[in-house]
C-alpha cells in the first residue's frame, strides 16, 4: 500500500511537472499583456512533431531533437506574436479566445493533414526506457529524467527572472504594465522574448511528452485544458504558483484515475472548481485575471 | 402623452422596441422549409433547435456579458430530463419539456451563486469546470443516462395527442419551430425592459452599476437562471424530437459550438444566433461528406477573419454598411 501510494505520488508529480513546462510560458504571458492565448498547445504540438519529423525521418537522436523543438515551437511563436496578436492586445477577453481557439483548430486541421490522425511513435534512448530500484520502489527512469529537467528549467526561470537585468524588467511589466512603460522599459519588446520563451518551452514540453502521453493533432486541444487549469489554479504571471499547481492537479489525476478509475476525470475538474471557488485569482496570484 | 415628445434616449429606446418590416418577414421565411424543402425538415429543425441554444447564450454572453465555456450543461440536463421522463412513462411532450426547462432552470439558479461572483478568466474556467463535471458525471451513471451508449427507450407521445413525430420531421420542425417562436418573443420581451437595460450596464461597465444602485449579482443570477431554462428547453427539444440523447449533447464540443455559431452570427443582437445557427448548420451538412478534420479547419479560419474583420458578426457588419449607405443618402 505504502509503496503504491509513493509510486502514484511519483507518477503523478512526473506527470505534473510536464503540465508544469507546457503551462509555465502561458502564465507568465497572460499575466504580463492579459492576453488569453489558448493556442498555447499548438505551439508545444510543434515542438512535438518537429522531434518526431527529426527522429524518425532524419535519424537525429532523442536529445539533438529537443534543442531544436525548442527553437522551432519560440520561432512559431513569436512569428504569430509579431505578425497577429499584437492587433488584439486591446480586444476583450471573448475575441481573444475565439481568435486564438481559431488557430488551435487551424493547427489541428494542418497536423492532422501533415501527419494523418495516428499517434506518432518515439524512439527514446535504451537508458531512458527501464526503471531503477530505490527502497523497494520502482521509478520510470523517463519520468525521473522528467523531474530533473523541470526542475532544472525551473531553477534556470526563478534565477533568469530574481537574478538578472531582463528578469526585473518581466517582473515590473507583470506588476504594473504602465507604470513599466512610464519608467522607460520597451514592454512590447520584452514581452516578445517572453512570448518566445513561453513557446520554446511548451514546445521542449510537447516533445517531451510524446513518451508519456503519445502524440496526436488532437494534443493541442486535450491538453489546452489542463494547461488552463495549472494556470487558473497557479495564478496569474507566478512561476511558483505555476509549479505548484501543475504538481498539485498532476496529482490528484493520477491520484483519480488510479484510486477511483470509475470517476474518470471528475477529480481534476473538482479540485480545479473548488480551488477556484476558494481562491478566484489563483493559490498564489495577486489580482484577479 | 406620445412619443413624438419625447426626447433623445426614449425616442432610441421607443424604436428599438418597435417591429421592423424585416423581422416580420424574417419569420414568415421560417416557413418557407414546409414548401420550398419538405425533405429537409430534420435538418429545419435542428436549426430550430441550435439557434434556441444560441438565443440562450446570446441573452448572458450578448446581454450581460457572461462569457460561458460550459453552456452545453443546461442543453444537457434539458436533454437528459425530458429523455428520462418519456424513458419512465411521461411521454407527453408538452409537460415534458415545461419539467426539463424547470429541472434546468433550477440547477442554472443553484450555480448562478457561483458564477455572479467571478468575472474574466476565473469565470471562463469555471463555467468550462462545471460544464466538464457534468459530462463526466453522467458519463460515469450509466445506470441512469446509459453511458457512452447514450439514453435509449424514448417513447414520446402525440403531440396534443394528435401530431405523430413523423419520420420527416414535419411536426418536429413545427413543434420546435413554435417554442423557438414563443420563447424569442419573450427575450425580445426581456432584453427591452428595464431589466435588459441594466443587464446592457453590466455589460458595458459592471463597475459603475452598482455605482448607481443596480444589484449587479441579482441581476446576473436571474438572466443566468432564464438562460438555464432556455438552453434546458433546447435541449427538451432534441431529445424530444430525435428520440435519443447523447453524451455529445454536454461535450465541451456542443458549447464552443454554439459560442461560434452565436459571434459568427453576432452576439447581443437576438437574430445573431438564429442567423449564425442557419449558416452553420446549413454548411456542415453540405460539407458532410469531406473529413470532419478539415470541417474545422474553415471554422477556425471563420473565427479568425471574424474576430479581425467583423468583430460584431455577420449582423454587426451588415447593421454597419447600412447605417454607412444611409450616411450617404442623407
Amino acid at each position: 500500500m505504502f509503496a503504491s501510494l509513493a509510486g502514484v505520488l511519483f507518477d503523478g508529480f512526473a506527470y505534473g511537472m510536464l503540465l508544469f513546462l507546457l503551462s509555465v510560458g502561458l502564465s507568465v504571458t497572460l499575466g504580463m499583456m492579459n492576453f488569453v492565448n489558448l493556442a498555447h498547445c499548438s505551439f508545444a504540438m510543434v515542438g512535438g512533431y518537429v522531434t518526431v519529423t527529426l527522429a524518425n525521418s532524419f535519424g537525429w537522436p532523442f536529445f539533438a531533437t529537443l534543442p531544436a523543438a525548442f527553437l522551432a515551437a519560440a520561432a512559431a511563436s513569436v512569428a504569430l506574436e509579431r505578425t497577429l496578436y499584437r492587433r488584439l492586445y486591446r480586444a476583450s477577453d471573448l475575441d481573444q479566445c475565439l481568435f486564438t481557439i481559431g488557430i488551435v483548430f487551424i493547427s489541428v486541421a494542418a497536423a492532422a493533414y501533415l501527419y494523418g490522425t495516428v499517434q506518432q511513435p518515439i524512439n527514446t534512448p535504451s537508458w531512458l526506457r527501464g526503471s531503477m530500484q530505490f527502497m523497494g520502489m520502482n521509478f520510470g527512469a523517463y519520468r525521473l529524467f522528467l523531474v530533473i529537467i523541470a526542475l532544472a528549467v525551473t531553477v534556470i526561470l526563478v534565477l533568469a527572472l530574481e537574478a538578472t537585468r531582463f528578469g526585473a524588467q518581466v517582473r515590473a511589466a507583470v506588476d504594473n504594465q504602465r507604470m513599466a512603460r512610464g519608467l522607460g522599459i520597451d514592454v512590447d519588446r520584452v514581452f516578445a522574448v517572453t512570448f518566445a520563451l513561453g513557446g520554446g518551452l511548451a514546445g521542449l514540453g510537447g516533445a517531451l511528452a510524446i513518451e508519456i502521453v503519445g502524440l496526436d493533432p488532437a494534443f493541442a486541444f486535450t491538453y489546452l485544458v489542463y494547461v488552463l487549469i495549472v494556470v487558473a489554479v497557479g495564478g496569474l504571471g507566478s512561476i511558483g504558483g505555476s509549479f505548484v499547481a501543475a504538481a498539485v492537479i498532476g496529482i490528484s489525476d493520477m491520484a483519480g484515475k488510479y484510486y477511483f478509475p470509475q470517476l474518470g476525470a471528475f477529480v481534476i475538474y473538482l479540485v480545479m472548481v473548488a480551488l477556484l471557488i476558494w481562491r478566484p485569482a489563483g493559490l498564489f496570484g495577486k489580482r484577479q485575471a | 402623452m406620445s412619443g413624438a415628445h419625447l426626447a433623445g434616449p426614449h425616442r432610441y429606446l421607443e424604436a428599438q422596441v418597435r417591429w421592423r418590416r424585416i423581422e416580420i418577414a424574417f419569420w414568415f421565411c421560417t416557413l418557407l422549409p414546409f414548401v420550398l424543402t419538405p425533405a429537409y425538415l430534420q435538418l429545419a429543425s435542428q436549426i430550430a433547435i441550435t439557434a434556441l441554444f444560441a438565443l440562450s447564450l446570446d441573452l448572458i454572453l450578448g446581454y450581460a456579458g457572461i462569457v460561458s465555456l460550459g453552456h452545453a450543461a443546461f442543453f444537457g440536463l434539458g436533454a437528459y430530463a425530458a429523455g428520462l421522463l418519456s424513458k419512465h412513462g411521461w411521454g407527453e411532450p408538452l409537460s415534458g419539456l415545461v419539467i426539463a426547462s424547470a429541472i434546468a432552470a433550477a440547477v442554472g439558479y443553484a450555480m448562478s451563486f457561483i458564477i455572479a461572483r467571478f468575472r474574466h478568466l476565473a469565470l471562463i474556467m469555471i463555467t468550462l469546470g462545471l460544464g466538464l463535471l457534468l459530462h463526466e458525471a453522467a458519463n460515469s451513471a450509466g445506470w441512469l443516462t446509459g453511458g457512452a451508449d447514450g439514453l435509449q427507450g424514448i417513447r414520446m407521445r402525440p403531440l396534443l395527442e394528435t401530431f405523430r413525430f413523423d419520420l420527416y420531421g414535419r411536426t418536429a420542425y413545427v413543434y420546435s419551430l413554435a417554442v423557438l417562436f414563443l420563447l424569442f418573443l419573450a427575450a425580445r420581451r426581456l432584453i427591452h425592459s428595464p431589466f435588459g437595460l441594466a443587464l446592457r450596464g453590466i455589460r458595458e461597465n459592471a463597475v459603475r452599476m452598482p455605482a448607481i444602485g443596480a444589484p449587479n449579482r441579482a441581476h446576473i443570477r436571474k438572466i443566468y437562471t432564464i438562460s438555464a431554462a432556455v438552453a434546458g428547453a433546447a435541449g427538451a427539444l432534441l431529445a424530444q424530437t430525435t428520440s435519443t440523447v447523447s453524451l455529445e449533447t454536454l461535450s465541451f464540443q456542443r458549447s464552443a459550438d454554439v459560442l461560434v455559431i452565436l459571434i459568427l452570427g453576432g452576439a447581443g443582437r437576438l437574430y445573431g444566433g438564429i442567423l449564425g445557427a442557419i449558416i452553420y448548420l446549413v454548411a456542415r451538412d453540405q460539407f458532410s461528406g469531406i473529413n470532419p478534420q478539415y470541417w474545422y479547419f474553415w471554422i477556425g479560419l471563420l473565427l479568425v477573419a471574424v474576430v479581425m474583420f467583423l468583430p460584431n458578426g455577420i449582423l454587426g457588419g451588415l447593421a454597419r454598411l447600412a447605417a454607412r449607405r444611409q450616411e450617404k443618402r442623407s
